[in-house]
């Protein structure tokens, strides 16, 4: 009976182990699986030269990704530019100026809104934001669009980054202790200095992973992002022109990336793009971070 | 009372945050109410209980039925073999690693850089996978990717909430001579259930919402589900191939559709924000 | 500005909610004397303390009704800057919190919301108040590394030293020694009689025995009411009311 008990413990013991670092490689998995599908084109053609080339012509084995690269980093840096003050202004002033009955109130509506599926919010992006681009704000600067491009596409990642940015930068304030605050207030702080200079100060490096994250999912995004991006591969001029980001260029192309040879290795190189900048991205986040909480604790 | 630079700076700073918060809001109310108004009227009943007919793209008759039925099979899969898989990395890294452990702090963050890989990239790797396992486009391919996708999201959530576990209620069950593997299988899941229950709820919210990462590995088909080998269609990609159509009837389809998805989601999601809120009553007694 | 008193509340009753936690609550604090409340837990001795600097109305569900003076200000007067009432009114809280800073940036913090931006002052604030706290020698050769690496009871010498960098009249401490070990406690002791010349001293004690040590006036609180108050004396040796007797004999707590 004792022996049976700890032959359990024992087979289950390894057998955990055995899953959790079965999980660990999956990181490891994804990159080689990722690796060897695309080697065949790095094998051929240099990385460097593919990643600054404008040429996208698979069926003459032309793979330039720079328009992607340029589309990705427009649409994104856009969608943080406008999305990154709004949440922290809002986060702020839930947490710190208003009262517990508001805060309780809009918490699950921005739950709420973080669960919606990301091709809803692609849905109300052509129902709204590309009529919206096409009618008022293009005529408004003088530019005429299809209302598919670069701002639309910002505009709606914005929203959707948004809920995301917002609940982890609430949470990370709502943690910082109240006598904190009550230090800096006897001394004779006004609420906004408090804020400032002992709140956000202490929050920093929570905050900064709640906008890495927001950036991630906004990075990678697909399917928000195809709808109203307008995927046309020329690099991007204006904010009115079409682009056409990685995610949404593996994604329209898989259909016939079977038929062209090199295009399914192509496609792969691209999904191993997106995931060594995000992979790099949380990297590089986390050495911040880590000196930031030395630095303040 | 005079105005110092203090009192503008406050001023200034808390009308900006208010105008924020009333633009984000207004925003989040534009996109409910746009799904609503669109939705609604497009929704019938044949949308629900029927398969698409001949010419449905173009805007004869028939419904999604294959759509949601492909999308629960393909998730509730998914999320059973991420639950699987999951549950057990879970209860090592608290139950056997310890709460200061230096690798179950290493094996955490891992997850939580793959938390946040883009989709796309997971139905990228699902379909290398899928080559490798010589299976084409279908059930259980997308389960397979899907499952990948929400394993990270499985596995955190639950060690945030069995982290919650007292560590009392460990030492009460060795002190009673129950092995590790004893305490963690009967005592500690026992007592997280509940939060356990609604991460996966969570997860399969998650995994019903995706569209990238079944894009590749589970097709697209009229039909309705019949084996695990053959493609199955999905809800996202419902609407997203419903709304690439140039006719009018077949892009309502596409907000009927994705109301019913964010319907299914947000009752999904409300039950697990019912039962954490439950759960947390509990620990408090 | 130099009457016997410094403080005055008057008919303060304090409410959370629906519970009435102080009532009518009248009393006048002693200048350049160090004042001790007392009272059992929860009979709302750190409310009384917060309701002085209005650090009360930072949370949600309060009300309050009653006067209270610093000297002759009316501290709840409409339109009076709360940021300068507060400044007139250090507090230390029950454990250090240091703020996420480094020791030199914590003492300059508060001169340098009010105005102070000269260096050499600045230099100067910071090492009269390190002194003043006895914490100078101890760190005056890291005074530029983080606050949060010196011990517990450093910390909440720090905490003091910031809270005196701002000239307050009155300080405000809640049990300022009690996550501190005996020995820390000492030394913020110390400061305390050191300082009393200077400030008036208000502090929320637990200790009965540090009560007796420190203070040469006392307030009773007993579930909201003040019971009693009167020199330290007085309260320990030959106090009026049958409840203050039993609280400092220690029969009931
Ligand atoms: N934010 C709050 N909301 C509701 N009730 C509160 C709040 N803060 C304190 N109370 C209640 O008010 C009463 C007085 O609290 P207070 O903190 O002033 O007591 P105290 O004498 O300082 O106790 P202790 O010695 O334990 O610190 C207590 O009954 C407490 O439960
Ligand atoms: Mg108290």
């Amino acid at each position: 009976m004792l022996r049976w008990r700890q032959w359990q413990e024992r087979i289950g013991r390894h057998l955990l182990q055995g899953i959790t670092l079965g999980c660990v490689l999956l990181a490891g998995l994804m990159i080689l699986g990722l690796l060897l599908k695309s080697w065949p084109l790095l094998q051929e053609q240099n990385l460097w030269s593919m990643l600054v080339s404008r040429d996208w012509r698979p069926h003459r084995g032309e793979f330039g990704y720079f328009p992607f690269l340029a589309g990705t980093l427009w649409v994104t840096g856009g969608a943080m530019l406008l999305a990154v003050p709004l949440a922290l202004l809002t986060a702020t002033y839930l947490s710190e100026y208003a009262s517990h009955r508001v805060c309780t109130l809009f918490k699950p509506l921005i739950d709420l809104l973080a669960g919606i599926p990301s091709v809803v919010y692609g849905v109300w992006g052509v129902l709204t934001i590309v009529p919206l681009v096409k009618n008022e704000v293009a005529p408004w600067f003088g530019r005429f669009t299809s209302g598919y491009c670069i701002l639309s596409a910002s505009l709606v990642l914005a929203v959707m980054t948004l809920p995301v940015i917002i609940h982890v930068s609430l949470e990370v304030m709502q943690a910082v202790p109240r006598e904190l605050r009550e230090s800096a207030l006897s001394l004779g702080a006004t609420r906004w200095q408090t804020v400032k200079k002992v709140v956000l100060r202490k929050a920093l490096p929570g905050l900064l992973a709640a906008n890495v994250l927001g950036f991630a999912r906004a990075f990678g995004e697909t399917m928000a992002v195809i709808m109203v991006a307008g995927n046309v591969a020329r690099v991007p001029g204006s904010i009115f022109d079409p682009a056409y980001p990685l995610p949404a260029l593996i994604a329209n192309n898989y259909g016939e990336m079977m038929s062209v040879p090199r295009y399914d290795a192509a496609l792969m190189l691209a999904a191993l793009l997106l995931l060594g900048v995000v992979l790099g991205f949380s990297v590089l986040s986390r050495l911040v971070l880590q000196r930031l909480q030395r630095r303040w604790r | 009372m005079r105005w110092s630079w203090r009192k503008v700076e406050e001023t200034f700073f808390r009308c900006l945050m208010m105008a924020a918060v009333v633009l984000v809001m207004l925003i989040l109310l534009w996109i409910l109410l746009t799904i609503l108004v669109r939705g609604v009227p497009a929704l019938d009943w044949e949308m629900v209980s029927r398969t698409p007919r001949g010419g449905f793209y173009l805007g004869k008759s028939g419904g999604i039925l294959n759509a949601i039925l492909g999308s629960l099979f393909l998730t509730l899969g998914a999320t059973l073999a991420a639950f699987v898989a999951g549950l057990p990395v879970a209860l090592y890294l608290t139950c056997f690693r310890g709460d200061s452990s230096r690798t179950a702090a290493f094996i955490r963050t891992v997850l939580d850089v793959l938390w946040g890989i883009p989709s796309i990239v997971y139905g990228a790797f699902g379909f290398v996978l899928m080559i490798w396992l010589g299976l084409r486009a279908s059930l259980l391919g997308g389960m397979l990717a899907v499952a990948l996708l929400i394993l990270p999201i499985m596995i955190r959530g639950m060690d945030e909430v069995i982290r919650l576990v007292p560590r009392e209620l460990y030492d009460s069950a060795y002190a009673l001579g129950a092995t590790k593997m004893e305490t963690a299988f009967r005592v500690v899941i026992r007592q997280a259930a509940p939060g356990i229950l609604s991460t996966v709820l969570i997860a399969l919210g998650r995994g019903m919402g995706d569209a990238a990462s079944v894009l590749f590995t589970a097709g697209y088909t009229d039909a309705l589900p019949s084996s695990l080998l053959e493609p199955v269609a999905t809800l996202p990609l419902a609407i997203f191939f419903q709304l690439g159509t140039p006719f009018p009837e077949v892009q309502e389809r596409a907000y009927a559709s994705a109301l019913l998805l964010t319907i299914l989601i947000l009752v999904i999601s409300g039950v697990a924000r019912w039962l954490i809120r439950r759960y947390a009553r509990q620990v408090v007694r | 500005m130099t009457g016997e008193h410094v403080i005055h509340a008057r008919d303060l009753n304090v409410y959370y909610g629906q519970l009435h936690v102080l009532k009518d609550i009248t009393v006048a604090i002693p200048r350049s004397k160090i004042t001790a409340i007392i009272g059992p837990s929860g009979c709302g001795k750190s409310t009384l303390l917060r309701s002085f600097n209005r650090l009360l109305e930072t949370m949600d569900n309060v009300r309050l009704a009653g006067s209270v003076r610093l000297g002759p200000q009316d501290v709840y007067a409409p339109g009076v800057d709360v940021t300068l009432i507060r400044k007139k009114m250090g507090l230390l809280a029950q454990r250090p919190f240091p703020l996420p800073m480094s020791i030199y940036e914590n003492v300059a913090f508060g001169p340098r919301l009010h105005g102070i931006r000269n260096r050499r002052a600045l230099d100067r604030l910071v090492e009269d108040n390190l002194q003043l706290t006895g914490l100078w020698s101890e760190v005056r050769d890291r005074l530029h590394t983080p606050a949060v690496e010196l011990s517990i009871g450093q910390q909440q010498r720090l905490c003091l030293a910031r809270g005196l960098a701002v000239e307050p009249e009155v300080i405000l401490a809640d049990e300022p020694t009690s996550a501190l070990d005996p020995q820390s406690s000492r030394r913020i002791e110390e400061c305390f009689r050191h300082l009393k010349d200077r400030y008036s001293i208000v502090m929320v004690t637990h200790i009965l025995r540090q009560a007796r040590r420190l203070a040469d006036y006392i307030l009773f609180l007993y579930m909201g009411e003040l019971v009693e108050h009167g020199p330290a004396e007085q309260m320990f040796n030959a106090p009026r009311r049958e409840l203050t007797r039993e609280y400092v004999q220690g029969v009931i707590s």
